[in-house]
This record gives structure tokens, sequence and C-alpha cells, in this order.
């Protein structure tokens, strides 16, 4: 199972990362500026997680996943924040929340994977953590999966005008 | 006669459990006025607070000259709320708006009809041809008529063809309807306001009904005083009125209400205080709930709430022994942190004790504004008309052979778009042309320096419609003179779900019209048709407006079909809804155990509370087939601005009992004006020693976003915690600036209602020089 532990705990820290990058990116975009911040929480949770379980298996994985987008972040929101009057921002996110979708996609079938591999060596602290966490993960999937479709129509009929 | 200022609640008529609460019947007539002078009394309903209490205006030589309570009225028994009783004399007032304003070089001069909505029309046809429907945007009141909002619905999502409209119930009440649609399927009040005769157990949470709603706290407090009166829970960080009256208070740390809320849920679960038979039968979802909270024990939350362990059991064990429990919920919930999350929680509470549908059990989740739930349920807010479901083909079409129109021309991609994103459209150039009616979002909107920012811009076209001049129409292209309550008919509906019929007392002055008729004159002008080429909307005053409704909700939980002007005219309110099945209307919503759940049938598939994320169609019919209600756990969130070294204060604003709405009407009655002129606010007195700070003094709170100054108030409050009312613009200053408290409040709000959160942000206080 150490596969598939050390799979997660890297694609769950690495989502939490760009969560964060995306909020900060899109601060002008207040519910995903907020949202994503909340939902990089859970990763973080899912992380130290893993990290807990890694160790049952040998593995020494870190259990702190990134708390911020790191070094860019002033800059980031800074660009947010000074480009908030301009449209094109507007394909910029949804671009952004479309490889958010896919690598939290990633993420899901990871947890899946981990799941099953959980059920086949009869782990059941193991298959309970998957049961616990891999809700959020899909709730972070419809979430993305909403935000474009709400967002979309308004960017995409405004820059063909 | 108590003075109505000093003593807004009243003399005391004390009732027993299941007894009828007293008449007292409220006069206020303007000096020298005897009630045998008054020529006519027009009836209508209050409409400065939900409430809905119903009232007679007296009119003489054609002026209004006083309101009367309605003695026969099922909301107030004859009573009048201190607003009530002097609001009305802001009608004429000499500064009313009685020309149409255009901008003319930067200044906005007085123009003709003609001249005025000639540039409105202009603009939104360019805009049409050009940029395309989802380029305008409309945004509207709490304090209109049903009649008008349906006819707004009907041109905003019908005519037009826009997805952007919205009302200001959305910093009000859009966490009641979404708390509502979550664990009911549908928006709409459970229960009534009679429930408070029969209650043994009345808990409030987040709602300081003394002030917003007082003439229900006189009803409670006549309880209260009377034999085998109700113990009441109060969950409020401030030493409210009704925490005084309160058999307990919970106050706990701003920004915590899902943390308490799981913790009085674990108890009453661990004590095994549910009906299980309610549960199985009427709904789905418990398990969940049961996992949610088996570790949100009263020691666990104690420290997130600041409240202690052995407090939040006293409240448990107050809820559990309850027989007729009564929930109601207002701001201190829906403005704060996890609002959605929060209110469904106290729906959760009334499902799993069976609390529901009988008399003296059941939840209110209220209104703020007047009329909100009109809003709502005309689907000027957003909601498709009749709490129809966007996301439901075969109600989108309905709707479609309603107006004669294609169904694709009735937007229904996505969520009707809410107001603060429709700001954030605006402000990056996608929405060019945004029609206010009255309200007043310079003042109302949380992050002000923003919003003002946002509605100054040049490519925004501003249409601006209201009743005087406010903050807003300072930023206007064009400003509409609207007539105001007691100058138009009518019909609205209050927080409990009782419809009043409002007539026309006074004629407007000067040339200000109906909402309803600039409306309808747009429409005309616009020249929009139906399929068939006939004029839409096709009605054309308000009782053919009305009729229109009627027809509209039909079949839906809101019917009106029972209802006719005449038949308001002459009764005391009707509760909806009222139709053959029900010709004196429903007091109680779901006194059966059905609901208007089904997934055919419901207003929504319902959103994750919180993400925000909608439910699609599929999932909500696996989830709950049978249409039930639902009960739906969350989990705590920290707050998302937690007071910091530089900020150290939990920032709450609010209502209080003298003003209302921006005080473009309150602050024009002189009694009301008079009773809190000026801006304060509120800390502990531990906090104001420690800040060397003085009762009376001035001081300047801050936040990230900008500052206020006000003088201190020493009061009951939660230490670290600060109150400021949230009324208090520039109109009526000598250019004084930092006084308005959405100067301080953040940009953020609750993504399932979309409402902003004005209770929980973080702010430094100091003492300031005069």
């Amino acid at each position: 199972m150490k596969l598939p532990l050390r799979e997660l705990h890297r694609a769950e820290s690495s989502l939490a990362r760009f969560l964060y990058e995306l909020s900060d990116r899109h601060r002008a975009e207040h519910e995903v500026h907020h949202v994503a911040r909340d939902l990089a929480e859970w990763s973080r949770e899912h992380v130290r997680d893993l990290a807990e379980a890694g160790n049952r298996y040998g593995l020494s994985l870190r259990a702190g996943a990134p708390a911020s987008s790191g070094p860019l972040a002033p800059a980031r929101r800074k660009v947010s924040e000074l480009t908030g009057r301009r449209p094109e921002p507007g394909l910029l996110l949804l671009a952004d929340l479309r490889r958010l979708h896919r690598r939290t996609a990633g993420v899901s079938l990871d947890w899946e994977l981990l799941a099953q591999g959980a059920q086949a060596v009869k782990d059941r602290d193991l298959l309970e953590l998957a049961q616990r966490d891999h809700p959020q993960t899909l709730r972070q999937l419809k979430w993305s999966n909403a935000m474009l479709k709400t967002l979309s129509p308004q960017v995409l009929a405004t820059l063909s005008a | 006669m108590a003075d109505a200022i000093t003593e807004p609640w009243g003399g005391r008529t004390p009732y027993g459990p299941g007894g009828d609460w007293p008449v007292r019947v409220d006069v206020q007539l303007a000096d020298g006025v005897r009630a045998e002078d008054v020529d006519d009394w027009v009836p209508t309903a209050a409409v400065l607070h939900s409430n809905g209490d119903g009232l007679d205006i007296a009119v003489k030589d054609g002026r209004m000259v006083g309101v009367r309570g309605r003695a026969d009225d099922r909301v107030n028994h004859g009573r009048l709320d201190p607003k009530d009783r002097f609001g009305w004399q802001a009608g004429a007032s000499p500064d009313r708006l009685t020309m149409p304003l255009v901008r003319e070089g930067g200044e906005l001069v007085e123009a003709t009809w003609d001249e005025a909505m000639s540039r409105v029309v202009g603009r939104s046809k360019e805009l049409l041809d050009e940029r395309g429907p989802g380029s305008l945007g409309f945004y509207t009141s709490g304090q209109l008529f049903a009649e008008e909002y349906y006819t707004l619905a009907a041109i905003g999502h019908g005519a037009i063809g826009t997805n952007h409209m919205d009302g200001n119930t959305r910093l009000c009440t859009a966490t009641a309807a979404a708390a509502l649609k979550e664990s009911f399927g549908c928006d709409g009040q459970p229960a009534s306001y009679t429930d408070v005769d029969h209650a043994d157990v009345i808990a409030l949470f987040g709602h300081n009904v003394a002030e917003t709603q007082s003439v229900l706290w006189t009803r409670m407090l006549d309880r209260l005083a009377g034999p085998n009166p109700p113990a009441l829970l109060c969950v409020d960080p401030r030493t409210t009125p009704v925490a005084r009256a309160a058999t307990v208070h919970l106050a706990p740390l701003p920004g915590t209400n899902v943390a308490l809320m799981n913790g009085l849920l674990h108890e009453i679960i661990r004590n095994d205080q549910v009906d299980h038979d309610y549960i199985e039968r009427h709904t789905v979802g418990y398990p969940e709930l049961v996992r949610q909270v088996a570790d949100a024990t009263p020691e666990s939350v104690a420290d997130v709430c600041g409240v202690p362990p052995s407090k939040i059991r006293e409240a448990a064990r107050l809820l559990d022994g309850a027989s007729r429990l009564l929930s109601t919920v207002l701001q201190g919930f829906y403005q704060s942190h996890q609002a959605t999350a929060a209110a469904v929680q106290v729906n959760n509470l009334q499902l799993i004790r069976g609390m529901l549908g009988k008399p003296g059990a059941g939840v209110l989740q209220m209104n703020g504004q007047p009329t909100a739930q009109n809003t709502r349920e005309c689907g000027a807010d957003g909601d498709l008309t009749g709490f129809r479901n966007w996301a439901n083909d075969e109600h989108v079409a309905e709707l479609a052979r309603l107006w004669n129109l294609d169904p694709l021309q009735i937007p229904h991609y996505a969520p009707p778009t809410h107001l603060m994103q429709m700001l954030r459209y605006a402000e990056n150039g996608s929405i060019r042309f945004l029609w206010v009616s009255a309200t007043n979002p310079a003042v109302s909107l949380p992050e002000l320096a923003r919003v003002r920012s946002i509605l100054a811009q040049d490519r925004l076209f501003l249409v601006v419609q209201d009743v005087f001049r406010t903050e807003t129409t300072e930023l206007a292209d064009v400003v509409l003179p609207a007539a105001m309550w007691g100058e138009k008919t009518g019909t609205f509906t209050n927080a409990d779900r009782t419809v009043h019929f409002s007539g026309k007392a006074v004629e407007p002055p000067g040339e200000a019209k109906p909402d309803l008729d600039i409306f309808l004159d747009y429409a005309r002008r616009m020249d929009f048709r139906d399929r068939d080429g006939n004029p839409f909307p096709s009605w054309n005053d308000p009782e053919s407006a009305f009729e229109a409704w009627k027809a509209a909700s039909a079949g839906r939980p809101c019917d009106y079909t029972g209802l006719t002007y005449a038949k308001l005219r002459a009764t005391g309110g009707i509760q909806w809804p009222c139709n053959e099945e029900h010709p004196d209307g429903t007091e109680r919503l779901y006194a059966d155990g059905k609901f208007f759940a089904q997934p055919d049938y419901c207003e929504s598939y319902g959103r994750d509370l919180l993400t925000g994320a909608p439910r699609e169609p599929d999932e909500y019919r696996a989830m709950n087939p049978d249409g039930k209600a639902m009960i739906r756990p969350a989990e705590y969130l920290r707050p998302h601005e937690p007071p910091d070294e530089d900020h150290p204060f939990a920032l709450i604003t609010g209502r209080t009992l003298y003003h209302f709405h921006t005080r473009t009407k309150t602050a024009r009655a002189p009694e009301l004006h008079r009773a809190e002129p000026e801006v304060w606010v509120e800390m502990s007195e531990k906090d104001a020693r420690a800040q060397g700070i003085d009762e009376g003094g001035l001081a300047e709170i801050t936040t990230a976003r900008g500052r206020v100054r006000a003088r201190v108030r020493l009061r009951d409050i939660r230490d670290g915690v600060l109150f400021l009312p949230f009324h208090y613009g520039y109109w009526d200053t000598d250019g004084t600036p930092d006084r308005a408290a959405n100067e301080l409040t953040p940009t953020d709000w609750d993504p399932a209602s979309k409402q902003p959160i004005f209770k929980t942000g973080a702010a430094a206080i100091r003492r300031a020089e005069p």
C-alpha cells in the first residue's frame, strides 16, 4: 500500500497548494477566493491523515501541507486586484477552474484506488480513512464543476460581444 | 398611554397557554387630530419591519394624519410597533422626489418622464443589441408589493431574459429561504405566529425579536406575564432584552454558530430525546447527523464558542424537556459565518424532536424586510416565479407557457445570479446596466468603498427608483421618483405567510408614480411582446397584476388562487396557501408530515451547505425519492477573518428598534430620529478599560476596509466583541465621513445562501479625538 499512499499524499499536498494559488490569483472573485481556502483546509487534513497512515507502513510522509500559495502569494493577490476591473481574467479563471477540476478528479480516483487496496489487504483503519476523507474530495470536485457552470455563461457571452 | 419610544412594548395584557392573545388597539394621530375627525381609515399593514402588523391609515383632507392597529388582525391584535406609529410621517417630507432626474454634465437635473424613460429605454436597447441580456441587471427591494415584484420578474426573466436579478432580501433573509429549501425542499414558513400562544419553550437563535419585531415580542412578553409562561432560550453575543428575559442565555463568539448547534444536537441525541417515530416516517438523513455530531461534545465545542460546557448542557436540557418547542432564527445566524449551515441545524433540531406542524411546535426562519417573502415567491430575487425550480426543465416550460414565451428565453442554465455576483459583473464590466428599485446599496452593502467605486463607473448605466434622494441616487444616471406605501395599491406577505391588502390612502407628490406603473411603462416603451405578438406583460394595473400573479401561483406551495382584493380588504390577513381546498388560508405547513419536497415538485434540489455547489437532480431523486424532510448535517469551519494582533475584536453589526433600512424613511419621522440620531458602538466595560475608553467618548473603529467614528456605549456584550448599528449613512450629515458600519464589513458571503456576512469580521478600536 506504500505506492498509493505516497501518490495520494503527493496529490493532496499539491491540490492544497493549487487551491491556495487559485484563491490568491482570483482574489477579486470573492466566492472563489474564500471557498478555495476552506477547501484547501480539507486537503491539508487529508495530508495529515495520510502521513499518519503512512507511518504504519513505514513511510515517513510530511504531515504538514502548504498553508498558502507560497512566497508569491502577495504578488498573485495584487495582480488580481489590479486586473479586477477587466473582463480578461474571466477566461483565466475558467482555465484555472478546469485545471482544478481535472486535478481533483485525479485525487478522487486515487482515493478509490486506496480504498480498493485497503479492502484487499483488509486494513480496516485505512478503509475508514478513505471513507471519511474521500467524500470531501468529491465535494471539492462538485464545487469546481458548479463554479464553472455558474460563471462560464457570463464570461463566454461577454467576450464574444 | 405609554410613550412608544421609551416603552416600545407598551402595557402587558397577560394570557396563558392556548389562550387568545388579548386585543390592545394602539392609535397614533397627528397633534390636534381626533379619531372622529378622520375622514377615512384605509387598510394596510406594517412596511417598516417584517412582522406584518395590520393597521389602518387615517386620512383627513387628503393627507395621512395617523395610524391605528387593526383589532381583527391575526398578526398584531391591534398593536403597533414604534416605527409604524411614527414612520408614516416620512411620506409628507418636503424633500420627496417629485420629478425624474437625469445626469447632465455630471449633475442630476430635473427632467420629464419622457426624457428620463427615453434614456433608460435607449440604453437598454443598445445593450441588448450589442452585448445581450447578460449585460443588464435588476436589483430590487424588500419593500414593494407582490404585484410589482411579479411584474419585475416577468420583465427581467421573461421579456429581457437576463439571469441577473435579485432583491435586497439577499442581505436579510436569503438564508431563511435557503435553509427552508435545504430542509423542506421549498421556501415558506412552516410555523405561524400563533405558535407563541401555545409553546412551552421558545428558542431564539440570533433573533433579537424585541427590536426587530417588537409586536411579536409583545406577544411573548404577554405570555411571560401570564400563567404557565414559556421558558426562553436566547443565543446572542449581546445581552439584548431577549437575553435578559431568557431562562438560558448563550453568548457564543461571532462565527461559531454551527459549532454551538452541533454541541446542542449532540446532547439531545446523547440523551435520546429524539422522536424516532417521526424521524423514521417523515425524514431522511438522520444517521448522517448522528455521525456528524458524535464528537461535538459540550467540552469540545466550548472553547470554540467561548461558552462553558455546563451552559450548553443546560440549554440542551431546556430543549429536551419541551413538549411544544418553537424556534425562531434571524440575522445573528443569517449574517454570520456558515449562515445556512447554522440555520439548517435549527431545522434539524425541530425535525429530530418531531416538533413541526402542531400548535406551539414549529420553526420560524424569520424575514428581515417586510415584503421579502414576495420578492422570493414572485421571483424578483432570482428564484423562479411561484417557487419554481430553475433546475427542473418542466417548471421552466410551465412558466414559459404561462407567459407565452419561448422556454429558451427564460435563463435557467445556472442558478440565478445573486446580488454580490452582479456587483462583481458590474465591476469587471460585463454588466453595463443596473436598475435599482427602493433600496440603497451605497449604504447597505458590505465594503462600501468598493460598492461606491463600482456604482460610480462611467461604463455602468445606473437607474435608481426611490422616494427620496439617497446615497445611491447620487451615483445614478437616471433617478425615477416613486410613490410609496399608502400612495398606491397592492398586497404583501409577512414572515408567517400572512397576506395583507394595502390600499391607496393619498396621492403621491408631484410626478411620483407607483413602482408598478414605472415597470409597466418601461415594458410598453420597450415594446416587449409575447409569442403571439401581444404586449407583455399583459396586465396593466394592480388588480390585473394580482390576478396574473394568482394564476402563476396556482398549484404551487404559495397558492394565492383563493384570495381576492375584496376578501383581503375585509379580513385581518390570510396565510397562503389559500385556494379551493383551503379557502381561509393555512395556519401551519406540514401539519400532516407531508412536505413540498417531491423531486418533481420541490423548489430546489439543494446545495452543499459548505461549498454551495448545487445538487444534481438525479442525486436529489436518489437521496429523497419520497419527498420527505431532509436532515442536513454540517461541519464547523473556522471564520474567514478571525481577530488577530492588529484587529483583536470581532465586529458584529445589526438592526435596532428605531431604524429601518438606511433610515431613508425612519430618520424623517422626528420621534424616531430623535430616539437615536447618531451611530454608536457597544463594547464591554472590561474591554473599554483595557483600551482607555470611556462611556460616551468618541472612538475610532477600523478594519482592513475602512474606518468609522462613533460614541462608545458600555454594554453587557461579551468581551472581545464590538457592535455597530448598520443603518447610518451620509445623507443627513454635514459631510461627516466614516459613519456607515458597512465601511468596515468584508466582501464575503455564505456560499449556500449567498448572503453577505455582516457579523464576522476583525476590527480594532481606539480612543479618537473629536
